[in-house]
């Protein structure tokens, strides 16, 4: 037992004196969150809007008023020809222009039928839905707006609201991405590397040839990790509460359960991992190939698994991350509880058990 | 064949011989390189008995042999009277090995490292301080260091003191001296003397031929096979043949004279001089040898007979050994 517990400290010790390591423990989890928090947001604000009003009438110049009053667009008004438009989106000056013609006020109140265009740069197809759908919308209000005695007609108004995530928090989504993304490169990458790296200095032939259990070599390096990406788990959790404000509706309990589950089977492949290599950057690259690169695709936080070709959503199914994720997002954003997730734990448990028995029966108590 | 039966009751041996290999073979990628072939050896108690032999002999693959680090193909080994396979615990726990790297934990500082040593062989440092005090006294100063900041040789001597912490009975040390100063590697040999007056065993291995005499007994071993067990001095002075030095103002020029010559057995450069031995000896070889440098038109040509170290008796047993063989591997 004190073999154990010295053996433990000394792997602090590795980690602590380390700036690399230490580097992707506490800082990867800061850059991620705020990263995804605030640089990666999908949400579109400030596009610059070129608004060319030929039509120099009241109603023209309301409708203008009422695009800046918007916190979606940067209007900037300029008296732009067709051409000098063009040359401006070519050089990726502006995103979205719109062109309020000639007669607009006379053709609305006296022909009953008026037009506008908008111009969107197309080969940013996100933003250009947004600022389209943001158009349209103001526009209907403000054509609302000028003729309220004709609004007793029929009309169908939808009511939308997102549920869970009611003012469109773009980081909501991220929150459990990244934890999962950060815990599995902690326990993965830094668990194997810090097995093969007894092999590479040569210290695994002395702790071989000594009384220490040869698998009780794992165990001591698992622990470390283990406790370390709890603390991780926490550090991301204040993050996201207090600085993306992120809310945590479901039971924080619930929540601690679920990610000790997902910490062992990531612990787990770390150690399958450290058992197949001997060189650390075998063991850093198949982790971060090997699982990192799934870890961000196959677990639906930045591409959607609905839209993926079926034989890729059945590989999904492998990543455990993705099971991680959902049950996070069903407890942590929906609040959900035991019996909306077991379905999610039981998976992580019975993939842990499968790679924990595969290791510890291909561990080697001796060279080939 | 001889069979010694020695083998086949080693527990009435194990007491005063440590170390047993009887017939060790093993070969790697699925028997495609040979690594040792046959390897017997006995080490008695309180040797300090030495494993002689060039990079690629085949001296680390017998050590994790003997510390139970690989399995043999065939052949038996008992270490402390433990088969390696069957007792491999009991063996772990009784020896010390200090592998061919220095293998420490360098981010650790000397202080760190023998206690984690010494916690993972269930003792402390303080219970054998005796063993290690001469060595340890020496890199105490930067006990507080990390053992990757320390020079080759205070490496060497803190990973021989995580070998030593725990006592044991057999101390296997691979190449401690490789990659250590000329001054750090006498200090070493004199430590063995020490550690031998403990009454521990110890088998070394080197690649250095001068290091040869500092063992009470040496194999030596090319190929993955033994050639000769025995003293350092009758290993020498196994050599059957006289041997000449020679020298000329131009030596390269000498050598491939001599080379030609066909009175000439071998020829081959050592340090600053040639070494010549003779198809037929009759007793005037160095006479012999000046008169053909001097037709040659080499100048200020010196021939002596000499006494053969250890190194010329290598140099002969592998050349005729690996003739009958050829190459082989």
């Amino acid at each position: 037992m004190k073999q154990l517990f010295v053996f433990i400290r000394k792997e602090f010790y590795h980690v602590f004196r380390d700036r690399r390591t230490l580097l992707i423990l506490f800082g990867l989890p800061l850059v991620q969150i705020l990263l995804f928090g605030y640089a990666l947001t999908s949400e579109v604000k400030n596009i610059a809007l070129v608004v060319t009003n030929a039509s120099n009438d009241v109603l023209g110049q309301q409708l203008t008023n009422q695009l800046q009053a918007s916190a979606f667009f940067k209007v900037q008004e300029q008296q732009l020809s067709p051409t000098e438009i063009e040359r401006a989106f070519k050089k990726g000056h502006i995103k979205a222009a719109l062109i309020i013609p000639s007669g607009f006020g006379s053709d609305f109140i006296k022909a009953r039928h008026a037009t506008l265009q908008v111009l969107t740069d197309g080969s940013e197809p996100n933003i250009s839905k947004t600022v389209l759908q943001y158009v349209t919308a103001i526009v209907q209000d403000f054509q609302r707006a000028q003729q309220p005695a004709t609004s007793v007609a029929f009309t169908i108004t939808p009511e939308l609201r997102m549920l869970y995530n009611e003012e469109g928090n773009g980081s909501i989504n991220y929150v459990p991405g990244v934890l999962a993304l950060i815990l599995m490169i902690v326990c993965t990458a830094l668990t194997s590397v810090a097995v093969v790296r007894e092999k590479e200095t040569g210290t695994m032939e002395i702790l071989l040839v000594s009384p220490f259990k040869p698998v009780m070599v794992l165990v001591a390096k698992a622990i470390p990790f283990l406790i370390l990406s709890l603390v991780n788990f926490a550090f991301i959790l204040l993050l996201a509460v207090y600085i993306l404000n992120v809310p945590i509706a479901g039971s924080l309990f619930l929540l601690f359960m679920i990610t000790l589950l997902f910490i062992a089977t990531s612990l787990s492949f770390g150690l399958l991992i450290s058992n197949a290599t001997n060189s650390q950057q075998v063991a850093l690259l198949i982790s971060m190939m090997g699982l990192m690169l799934p870890t961000i695709i196959f677990t639906g936080f930045i591409f959607p698994l609905e839209n993926m070709p079926l034989p890729f959503q059945w590989i999904s199914n492998l990543v455990p991350a993705k099971w991680y994720y959902a049950a996070v997002k069903s407890v942590m954003l929906k609040g959900l509880g035991f019996a909306y997730v077991w379905k999610e734990m039981g998976i992580l448990c019975v993939m842990t058990i499968l790679l924990l028995t595969i290791t510890v029966n291909r561990f080697k108590i001796r060279f080939t | 064949m001889k069979r010694n039966n020695v083998y086949t009751h080693p527990d009435a041996v194990s007491a005063d011989t440590p170390i047993i290999a009887d017939r060790i073979s093993k070969s790697y990628n699925k028997g495609t390189v040979p690594a040792l072939s046959d390897v017997s050896l006995e080490v008695k108690k309180g040797e300090l008995f030495g494993l002689i032999g060039p990079d690629g002999a085949g001296k680390t693959t017998l050590f994790r042999i003997l510390t139970t680090l690989l399995l043999a193909d065939s052949g038996q080994a008992r270490v402390s009277g433990y088969d390696v396979v069957q007792n491999f615990k009991q063996i772990r726990r009784t020896v010390g090995y200090m592998p061919g790297k220095f293998s420490l934990y360098q981010d650790l500082t000397v202080q760190e490292n023998l206690t984690f040593f010494a916690t993972l062989f269930g003792t402390s440092v303080a219970a054998h301080y005796e063993l290690i005090k001469d060595i340890y006294e020496q890199i105490k100063p930067f006990s507080d260091r990390r053992a990757g900041k320390l020079s080759g040789g205070m490496k060497q001597k803190l990973a021989l003191c995580c070998a030593l912490i725990h006592k044991p009975e057999v101390l296997f040390l691979d190449e401690p001296t490789t990659g250590v100063d000329v001054v750090s590697r006498r200090e070493f040999w004199e430590m063995l003397q020490q550690l031998k007056q403990q009454g521990i065993t110890i088998l070394v291995s080197t690649p250095y031929m001068e290091e040869a005499v500092r063992c009470d007994r040496i194999a030596l071993i090319q190929n993955g096979r033994i050639l000769q067990v025995d003293t350092p001095a009758r290993i020498a002075g196994a050599f059957p043949v006289k041997l000449y030095a020679a020298k000329a103002a131009s030596i390269y020029g000498l050598l491939k004279d001599l080379r030609a010559w066909n009175q000439v057995e071998s020829c081959y450069a050592f340090g600053e001089w040639l070494h010549v031995t003779l198809r037929q000896d009759t007793g005037n070889g160095t006479a012999l040898i000046r008169e053909y440098a001097e037709t040659r038109a080499h100048k200020q040509v010196i021939i002596q007979c000499i006494a053969p170290t250890i190194e010329d008796r290598f140099i002969q047993l592998a050349t005729s050994n690996a003739l009958p063989n050829g190459s082989g591997h």
